[in-house]
C-alpha cells in the first residue's frame, strides 16, 4: 500500500506538532473513557440483573403480613394474573457473633428443603441445599460469609423467638431480593453485621409459631398482568391477616436502589463526557487555527499546484480526525479499566453471581462518532478559514495584527503594570476567543475537582447533621414487639446507660389521593432530649400537639404541603386508619419520616404508653459490656451503636469517594493540563519571534519566560474564579440527580474545597508551564531573528 | 569583563580584538564553513561598514561579536574580555549591557507602542537615557503613542534603533538595516545611525549589501568565502547619508 505525497505530509505534520496533539488526544480520552466507564457499567449491570432476574425467577409483587395460613395462599395463587407464588416465613434475628462487640442482625427468609422455590430462587455458590430433617442447616449470604472468613460446616448463634439456636452454615448463596441487602434502618450496606440466611420452612415455620401459616408472599405475574390489580386483590386478601400492603417490584428496596444507581450512571455517562468533548473540540480550534496559520505558504503552493478547497480542506480535516481517534483508542483502554475499577466498586455494594463487565458495540461506537464529531466541529472554522484564502494571498504573509491599549490601562494600572505586563494583557485581549476557550477549560477543570471534594462536604456534613445534631443517643434499642414503659427502666439499670428514651414507632401506610408510601410514624415526646427533628441546615423543628409534620421529599412525593392532610393506615395492632392535618414539613437529609406528637400517635394507636424501642445515651467506657448485655436480652431485636454505624459508614464512603477522587482528579489535571499546554504552545509558536527579540535585546530566559508564564498564569487565574462558580453549578446538578427518598445531600461547599480544587489546577498549570518554558530555552535566536514573522 | 565597565576608555582603545575566528555549522550531514580563522580589530566610536555577497559569513561575524552566536575556534576579546569563554548567563549579561542590535526586519513587539519598545530595553539597563531621549535622537517624537502595525518600515526601523541605542550602548551591530527600505527612507535611518555615532561615540557596525554606504565609513572591511578580503581605513571625508549614490 502506498500513502499518497498528501497524506504523507499529513502524518509528518501531526508528527512535528505531537506534543499538542497528544495533549488534545488526551482530553478527547478523558471524555471517551468517562462515557464508557459509566455507560458499559451501566449496560454490565444491567444486563447481569436482567439475566439474573430471568434466571432466579424475580417476583414482581412482594408482600408481608402478621401471620395467614396457607391455604390462603391458594386464594392468592387464584388471583387472574399470578403466574407463581412462594408463601414464606421471614424473620428478624439478632446474631451473637463472638468477633464483634455490637449485636449483629439476621434476617431468615423461608425455602423449601425438597425443591427449589418456584419465585426467587436462590443462587447456590458453595455447599450444598439444606437436608430435610435437619432443621438448624441454613444457606448464608455470601457477603456475610465472605465478610467473616466463615466457610460451609461453620456455625452462626442467633437468638429464634428469644431462644439461642447455632446454625449450621451447609451452602453459600445469593439472591435477586437481596443484590442490595442493608440492615433496616442502616444507611450502607454492612456485610459483617447483617446477613441473610435461608432456612427450612418448617424449621423456621416451628421457630416463630408459624406452623401452617406464613408471613410473607412473593408472586411472579403473568406477562402483561397489571401489578397494580394484582397488588389491589392481594391487599384485600391480607387485610384480615395482618397485612403491611404489598408492593411492586418497582419499590422493591433492593431493586430500586439498584435502578436508581443506572439511572445516575446513565445520566452521567452522558452529561460528562459531552462536557469534556466540548473543551476537546474547542482547543482544537485553537490548536489547528495557529497550525494552519503557519501553513499559508503551503497552502498557497498546494493551491497553485491544482488542489481544490474541498480535497485540502478534507486534508485538513484528517488531522482533527485523526487526533479525536487516537483519543477514542486511549479512552476505550482508559475507559476499559477504570469502568472494571467502578465494576469492581459495584460488586461490594450489589452482589450478583457474577458481575461481568462488558464493553457494547454500541458504546464504542456512540463514544467514535460523538468523538468524531465534536473533533470535525473543532476543527470546521479553523479548516475553512485556511483554505478559503485565495492562493496569491496566502503566499504573503498574514497581515499583522493590530494591538491597541486595552481598556484596563489607566494611567496607574499602566505604570504598575510595567512594560511587560502590558505586553501580556494587550496579548490576551488581542484574542478574546482563544482566551475564551482556554479559560472555559481550565475553568472546567476546576468544577471537575470541586465537584469530588464538594462530594465529600456534603458526606461530611450528613453525618455531621444526622449523627451528632440529629441524633444524640449514642444506642438505639428495637424490641421484637411493642413492650410496656417497664422496659425502659430495665434499660436504664444495664452496665454503662446513663439516659433512656423511650421511642415508638410504627408502620403506617401513609396515602394522599392515589399516591402512597410505606414509612414509620414516629412518636416525638414534647421536649426530646436524645433525638431530634432538625432539618438540613441544623434548625430543631418541634412537632406540635396535633397533626402530622412530614420529611419535605415525603411532601413532595405525595404533593401535599403544611394546610392539607393526609390518611394514615397503621399496619399494626387494631389497624386503625385516620385522615389527619398536615402541621408542617421538615427539609431533613435521611429516609422519609412522619413525625407525631408521642401522646397523640399512643392515642391514634388506641394504646398506653407502650414503646417499641429506646435511645440510650451510654458511658463509652462500658460501651463493650452493654453491648454484650443487650446481646443478651430476648426482647431486643436489634440495637444499633452509633461509633459503629458511623464507622461502617465511613468505610464504605471512604471506599468510593477514594475511587472517585482519584478519577476526577485525574481527570481534571488532563483537562487544565491540555489546555495549558496547547495554549502556550500555540502562544510559544506564535511570540517565538518577539520573545527571540527580547533575548537578544538582553533579556534573560526567566525575563521571557516570565512574559510567556505570566500569560498562562493570567488565564489560570481568571480561569478559577469561573471555575468555581462552574463546580458550584455542575455540583449543583449533580446533587439534584443524587438525591432520593434515602439521601438528601446537604449541599454545602467548603472553603477548602475550593482552596484544594484551586491548588490542584494551580498544580497542572505550572506542570505544563514548565514543559513549555523547557522549550523557551532552546530558542534558536539567529535563525528565529532572519526570517520575517 | 571588568574592562568593559571603563568610562574613560582612551579614543583609540580596541573595542573588539577577533583572533582566527572559526566557525562551521553542521547542517544535517553537510558542513558549512562561515568563517575561516578571520583576524581583526575594531576601535573605539568608528562607523564600520561590513561588505560581501550573500553567504560570505558577515551575519556569522555580527552574531559572534553579538554574543548571540559562538565560534567552533579563535577567541573575541571584548575590551580584552573573552567573549568565547563566556557562558549563556554572561552573554545575556554582555547584550544587556554593552550591545545594540538593529535588524533587517525591525523585530518590534507588535503590542507595544514606539515608546514601550524602547522603555522595554531602559528598564533593564543600568544607565540608559529616557525613551522619549532615544526617540528624539530618530526624530520620532511625534509617534511615540503609535503601534508597530501603525508605522511605515523607516520608522519601525527607526524604533529599533532608538531601541538598540537608548540603553548607551558599547556597540550597535546592524545587520542590513536598510535591506527592507526603499532609498528615502533608508537615507532616513542611515542619518539615525550617523547621528547615534557622533553624539554617542558608538561603535557601529553595519553589515549591507549596499557598496554606497562605504562612502559614509571610517573603516570599510570586505568578507569574501568566510575570509577578510580587505580592510580599508579610510582617511578622507565621510559623506553624509544624503550624499550618498545608490
Amino acid at each position: 500500500m502506498t500513502i499518497s505525497a498528501l497524506n504523507r505530509k499529513l502524518l509528518r505534520d501531526l508528527l512535528a506538532m505531537k506534543g499538542q496533539a497528544f495533549a488534545i488526544a488526551m482530553v478527547v480520552a478523558a471524555g471517551v473513557a468517562m462515557y464508557v466507564m459509566y455507560l458499559a457499567n451501566f449496560a454490565s449491570l444491567q444486563e447481569t440483573q436482567r439475566a439474573y432476574y430471568a434466571r432466579q425467577r424475580f417476583a414482581d409483587v412482594f408482600a408481608s403480613l402478621k401471620r395467614a395460613p396457607l391455604a390462603v395462599a391458594a386464594e392468592i395463587a387464584a388471583i387472574p394474573g399470578v403466574s407463581a407464588l412462594e408463601a414464606r416465613v421471614v424473620a428478624n434475628v439478632t446474631l451473637d457473633l463472638e468477633q464483634l462487640d455490637e449485636p449483629a442482625s439476621g434476617r431468615l427468609v423461608s425455602i423449601p428443603a425438597d425443591r427449589r422455590p418456584t419465585v426467587n430462587d436462590v443462587f447456590l455458590r458453595r455447599g450444598r441445599w439444606i437436608d430435610r430433617g435437619r432443621p438448624d442447616e441454613v444457606l448464608a449470604s455470601e457477603g456475610f460469609v465472605t465478610a467473616h472468613g466463615l466457610v460451609p460446616g461453620d456455625t452462626v448463634s442467633a437468638i429464634l423467638n428469644g431462644r439461642l439456636r447455632r446454625l449450621a452454615i451447609v451452602g453459600v448463596a445469593l439472591s435477586p431480593e437481596y443484590i442490595y441487602s442493608i440492615r433496616p434502618g442502616e444507611l450502607v450496606p454492612d456485610d459483617k453485621r447483617f446477613g441473610v440466611f435461608w432456612m427450612d420452612q418448617q424449621a423456621l415455620a416451628a421457630a416463630f409459631d408459624m406452623e401452617g401459616g406464613f408471613n410473607d408472599v412473593a408472586l411472579a405475574l403473568a406477562p402483561g398482568a397489571s401489578a397494580e390489580a394484582v397488588i389491589a386483590r392481594l391487599d384485600r386478601i391480607l387485610e384480615p391477616y395482618g397485612g403491611l400492603g404489598a408492593i411492586p417490584r418497582a419499590l422493591q428496596l433492593s431493586h430500586w436502589t439498584l435502578e436508581n444507581e443506572l439511572a445516575q450512571l446513565q445520566s452521567f455517562g452522558v452529561l460528562l463526557p459531552l462536557i469534556f468533548l466540548m473543551v476537546a473540540a474547542f482547543i482544537l480550534n485553537v490548536a489547528l487555527t495557529r497550525a494552519l496559520a503557519l501553513q499559508r505558504p503551503q497552502i498557497a503552493a498546494l493551491k497553485a499546484l491544482g488542489y481544490d478547497n474541498r480535497s485540502l480542506g478534507w486534508h485538513y480535516m484528517k488531522f482533527a480526525l485523526l487526533i479525536g481517534a487516537a483519543g477514542v483508542v486511549i479512552g476505550l483502554a482508559a475507559g476499559a479499566w477504570l469502568g472494571s475499577a467502578i465494576g469492581d466498586l459495584y460488586n461490594q455494594y450489589f452482589r450478583f453471581p457474577e458481575l461481568l463487565f462488558r464493553i457494547p458495540l454500541e458504546v464504542v461506537l456512540g463514544a467514535t462518532t460523538l468523538t468524531l464529531a465534536a473533533a470535525a466541529a473543532g476543527a470546521f472554522s479553523a479548516v475553512r478559514r485556511a483554505v478559503r484564502v485565495p492562493p496569491a494571498e496566502a503566499m504573503r504573509p498574514e497581515a499583522p495584527v493590530r494591538y491597541r491599549r486595552t481598556i484596563f490601562e489607566t494611567p496607574v494600572i499602566a505604570r504598575r503594570l510595567g512594560t511587560v505586563g502590558r505586553m501580556v494583557i494587550r496579548n490576551v485581549a488581542r484574542h478574546p476567543f482563544r482566551v475564551g476557550a482556554s479559560i472555559f477549560g481550565i475553568a472546567f477543570a476546576v468544577a471537575i475537582l470541586m465537584v469530588a471534594f464538594v462530594f465529600v462536604d456534603a458526606i461530611e456534613r450528613l453525618i455531621v447533621m444526622q449523627f451528632w445534631v440529629a441524633e444524640r443517643q449514642d444506642v438505639t434499642v428495637t424490641f421484637v414487639e411493642p413492650r410496656s414503659p417497664d422496659a425502659r427502666y430495665a434499660l436504664a439499670r444495664l452496665p454503662g446507660v446513663v439516659a433512656v428514651e423511650p421511642l415508638r414507632t410504627v408502620g403506617a401506610r401513609i396515602r394522599a389521593g392515589h399516591r402512597e408510601r410505606y414509612v414509620a410514624v414516629t412518636g416525638v415526646p414534647p421536649s426530646p432530649r436524645l433525638r431530634r427533628i432538625v432539618d438540613r441546615d441544623g434548625r430543631a423543628i418541634r412537632v406540635p400537639p396535633s397533626g402530622v409534620v412530614l420529611s419535605k421529599t415525603l411532601a413532595d412525593v405525595l404533593l401535599v404541603a403544611p394546610g392539607g392532610d393526609v390518611t394514615i393506615e397503621v399496619l399494626e395492632g387494631r389497624r386503625p386508619i385516620r385522615r389527619v392535618d398536615i402541621t408542617g414539613v421538615v427539609d431533613d437529609v435521611l429516609g422519609l419520616s412522619v413525625y407525631m406528637d408521642l401522646g397523640a400517635l399512643h392515642t391514634l394507636l388506641r394504646e398506653g404508653e407502650v414503646t417499641s424501642g429506646a435511645l440510650l445515651l451510654v458511658d463509652p467506657a462500658q460501651e463493650a459490656k452493654l453491648s454484650r448485655s443487650l446481646k443478651g436480652l430476648p426482647a431486643v431485636a436489634g440495637a444499633a451503636f452509633k461509633r459503629a454505624v458511623l464507622r461502617s459508614f465511613r468505610d464504605t464512603i471512604a471506599a468510593n469517594m477514594n475511587l472517585t477522587i482519584f478519577i476526577n482528579l485525574l481527570f481534571a489535571c488532563v483537562i487544565a493540563f491540555g489546555v495549558v499546554y496547547n495554549a502556550a504552545r500555540v502562544s510559544l509558536s506564535e511570540r517565538s519571534h518577539e520573545l527571540a527579540s527580547l533575548r537578544v535585546l538582553g533579556f534573560t530566559r526567566a525575563e521571557i519566560s516570565l512574559i510567556l508564564l505570566g500569560e498562562l498564569a493570567l488565564l489560570t487565574l481568571l480561569a478559577l474564579p469561573v471555575g468555581a462558580l462552574f463546580g458550584y453549578a455542575l455540583a449543583a446538578a449533580i446533587f439534584e440527580t443524587v438525591q432520593s427518598e434515602v439521601y438528601r445531600f446537604p449541599f454545602y461547599i467548603s472553603r477548602q474545597s475550593i482552596a484544594w480544587a484551586f491548588l490542584g489546577i494551580i498544580a497542572a498549570a505550572l506542570g505544563s508551564g514548565l514543559v513549555v518554558r523547557r522549550r523557551l530555552d532552546r530558542l534558536d535566536l539567529v535563525a528565529v531573528l532572519k526570517v520575517r514573522e | 569583563m571588568t574592562a568593559a565597565d571603563r568610562p574613560d576608555a582612551p579614543p583609540d582603545a580596541i573595542v573588539f580584538d577577533i583572533r582566527e575566528l572559526t566557525k562551521i555549522y553542521r547542517m544535517g550531514e553537510v558542513e558549512v564553513q562561515a568563517l575561516r580563522e578571520v583576524s581583526l580589530t575594531l576601535p573605539e566610536a568608528e562607523f564600520v561598514v561590513l561588505l560581501g555577497p550573500s553567504g560570505s559569513g558577515k551575519s556569522t561575524l555580527l552574531n559572534i561579536i553579538g554574543g548571540l552566536d559562538v565560534p567552533t575556534s579563535g577567541q573575541v576579546l571584548y575590551r580584552g574580555a573573552d567573549l568565547t569563554q563566556a557562558d549563556e548567563a554572561e552573554l545575556t549579561a554582555y547584550r544587556r549591557r554593552h550591545v545594540g542590535f538593529v535588524f533587517q526586519f525591525y523585530n518590534l513587539i507588535p503590542s507595544l507602542t514606539a515608546l514601550e519598545n524602547v522603555a522595554l530595553v531602559t528598564e533593564i539597563s543600568s544607565e540608559p537615557m529616557a525613551p522619549e531621549e532615544a526617540l528624539g535622537l530618530v526624530n520620532l517624537d511625534a509617534r511615540r503613542d503609535h503601534f508597530p502595525a501603525q508605522l511605515s518600515g523607516g520608522e519601525q526601523q527607526r524604533v529599533a534603533i532608538a531601541r538598540a541605542i537608548a540603553k548607551r550602548p558599547a556597540v550597535l551591530l546592524c545587520d542590513e538595516p536598510t535591506g527592507a527600505l526603499d532609498i528615502s527612507t533608508g537615507v532616513v535611518v542611515l542619518e539615525a545611525l550617523a547621528r547615534v555615532n557622533v553624539e554617542l561615540r558608538t561603535t557601529t557596525v553595519i553589515i549591507t549589501h549596499n557598496a554606497a554606504i562605504a562612502a559614509m565609513a571610517d573603516r570599510v572591511i570586505r568578507l569574501a568565502d568566510g575570509r577578510v578580503t580587505t580592510v580599508e581605513k579610510r582617511t578622507g571625508a565621510k559623506l553624509s547619508p544624503r550624499e550618498l549614490v545608490w
